[in-house]
């Protein structure tokens, strides 16, 4: 079964923001908005300004993303 | 969720590979009874006793990509013509000349197989025998480039290098993924891409590899049941997938007899 697609790039966490927001600014220069996915958050992993994390992107809104990984 | 490429021990390996011989056990139960005249949810029906008779589980029946999503209603997936994947089986009757495309996955220990396949029902035309053919030799040619060492971006451009020249065009939308204890894993597989880019392949990850070839335009639509996949100019759309593991002396076919 195929998947469907989605971008995924690394970016570096700039800022938290509320509700488990956060800025995250891609390699390109480019800041998205990136709210954590339920597994970051069911595990309480903490993602906090600097760590590197990846961002999944929505092909159809580029700015906004969800971060579904944070690197150790 | 896995977003990084997970690496299969031996003993798992061993599930991976009894996963891949129920799916294509399956495949080869479904190349038998295939005929102009039977429907999708005949070979859905045949699929499932396959699957129970080996003790296993279907894969798909009841996935949900999404949170939230219609959960996928069949045992496998039957795509004709110009639906390109996760057509749902059921009283549609396969016409003479029809393009079938089977995909098929199953659970052993916990571990997923995932391969599929385009037939023909009765002998098609000359359109229908060479998209066939490029694709099934597109996936060919996607395998061996899927040493370890290499990386995901090669498998992508040897695909998109075989098929665009010959005319053809290769769905983006969708793509080809890992695949373990989940049914789709980090690494995604496109079937387009650039050399040299892309996730590292390493001895131990298993991924499918799955070109979706078209006649016309990559582009898709989904229907309304919210699953099926369609080309959006209606053109014929031919599908093929193996899953594999890397291993140090290469590929290994988990999916083939």
């Amino acid at each position: 079964m195929a998947k469907k697609e989605g971008i995924e790039v690394e970016g570096t966490v700039m800022e938290a923001l509320p509700n488990a927001n956060f800025r995250v600014e891609l390699p390109t220069g480019h800041k998205v908005l990136a709210h954590a996915s339920g597994k970051i958050r069911l595990n309480f992993i903490r993602v906090l300004p600097g760590d590197k994390v990846l961002v999944e992107l929505s092909p159809y809104d580029l700015t906004r993303g969800r971060i579904t990984y944070r690197f150790k | 969720m896995f977003r990084v490429p997970t690496i299969k021990s031996a003993r798992e390996l061993i599930s991976m590979r009894a996963a891949g011989r129920v799916v294509a056990e399956v495949i080869e139960r479904l190349k038998e009874v295939l005929e102009p005249g039977v429907t999708t949810g005949y070979l859905d029906r045949e699929a499932r006793k396959v699957i129970s008779k080996r003790g296993a589980e279907p894969s798909f029946l009841g996935y949900t990509p999404i949170p939230g999503a219609i959960p996928f209603p069949g045992v496998i997936c039957t795509s004709l013509n110009e639906e390109i994947v996760h057509g749902i089986p059921g009283d549609r009757v396969i016409q003479d000349g029809d393009l079938v495309k089977l995909d098929v996955g199953a659970i052993v220990d916990g571990f997923h197989g995932d391969s599929a396949v385009t037939l023909i029902a009765g002998d098609g035309d000359k359109t229908e025998r060479e998209l066939v053919e490029v694709t099934r030799r597109a996936l060919e040619q996607g395998i061996l480039a899927a040493r370890s060492g290499a990386r995901v971006g090669d498998i992508s451009a040897t695909v998109e290098g075989f098929v665009r020249p010959r005319g053809y065009e290769l769905v983006r939308e969708y793509t080809g993924h890992g695949i373990g204890r989940r049914l789709h894993e980090a690494p995604q597989i496109p079937n387009v891409g650039v050399g040299g880019q892309g996730p590292q392949l390493r001895v131990g990850m298993v991924i499918c590899i799955e070109p979706m070839v078209n006649i016309g335009t990559w582009r898709t639509e989904v229907l309304d049941n919210d699953w099926t996949v369609v080309t959006a100019d209606r053109k014929l759309s031919a599908h093929f997938e193996h899953t594999l593991a890397i291993t140090p002396d290469g590929p290994e076919i988990l999916t083939a007899l």
